[in-house]
């Protein structure tokens, strides 16, 4: 799937950014998705409800994707279970360890200027870029 | 918790999750198209950055003059500053992870409801792996 699709990345774009302001303006926080979910596995007290509320609404998107496509969303992914277990691991573990993923840090970090976010969204985008040149064009694994 | 706040909560998800369905971001081989410089580049997902970062960059600093949000009675934000190891090296494997599977938590939650398995199978292990980095923290700080 080599298409540029740029008016549907930049729209998506700009929902995601609005998702994330409104999450500030309303409630105060940081639209990270890795740190919603991470604190919902071991929450303080009143702090468990919103965060489970906002991931069903995350869950409900793609039914409402449904009801104006007729169809749900579709993933293909071509990767093996044991590369999608290994990436999740990855995924899991360094997001909690980094403090973020790609909203928190790259969305909502860059536009608070935090340098912290900068280093971290440099390096994942290169550990990225690294790894999937690795994984396709050193050792063909990946289509 | 009141009705608003528990609405606007769901609305919030509800608005992301729609964001990253049209952005195409839901799509792992897409995510490593864009992150493949040497093949056949993908810029789309540099829209998707773009897009957003629009949006947030312009509006953050506004919202940050205010006193309190609207529906809470203060910001939460990040008070960590300072650039270590564990945001440098968490985030390495973040992307090495994110590289190999084209996932990143935000698609691969709302994927969940497409009828594709691959989701399921990465998330459930991603949640592991939050449990996983729980464990090593609190093994590493036994007081807190």
């Amino acid at each position: 799937m080599h298409h540029f699709t740029p008016i549907s990345a930049l729209v998506g774009g700009l929902l995601i950014g609005s998702a994330a302001a409104l999450m500030l303006l309303l409630k105060g926080r940081i639209a990270g998705i890795s740190g919603i979910l991470g604190g919902l596995l071991h929450p303080s007290k009143g702090d468990a409800s919103w965060r489970a509320l906002f991931l069903v609404g995350m869950l409900s998107a793609p039914l409402g994707y449904l009801l104006w496509t007729g169809h749900l969303p579709q993933v293909t992914a071509t990767t093996s279970y044991r590369t999608l277990v290994v990436a999740g691991l990855l995924v899991g573990f360094g997001t909690r360890l980094g403090s973020g993923c790609t909203s928190g840090h790259g969305v909502c970090g860059l536009a608070r200027r935090s340098s912290r976010s900068i280093y971290a969204t440099l390096t994942f985008m290169l550990a990225g870029a690294v790894t999937v040149f690795v994984t396709r064009h050193l050792l063909g694994v990946s289509p | 918790m009141s009705m608003k706040r528990s609405l606007s909560s769901f609305a919030i998800g509800a608005l992301f999750g729609i964001g990253l369905i049209v952005s195409g971001m839901i799509h792992p081989q897409k995510v490593q198209d864009f992150l493949d410089f040497s093949g056949q580049w993908d810029a789309s997902l540099a829209l998707v950055m773009g897009g957003a970062l629009l949006v947030t960059a312009l509006t953050f600093p506004l919202i940050l003059k205010r006193r309190e949000p609207l529906f809470a009675n203060k910001f939460h934000l990040p008070t960590a500053k300072e650039v270590d190891s564990k945001l440098l090296i968490g985030s390495a494997l973040f992307g090495i992870g994110w590289g190999l599977g084209g996932f990143c938590p935000g698609p691969a939650i709302v994927g969940l409801v497409s009828g594709s398995t691959a989701p399921i199978v990465f998330v459930g292990s991603m949640i592991v792996g939050m449990v996983l980095h729980r464990v090593y923290h609190d093994m590493r700080n036994p007081t807190s």
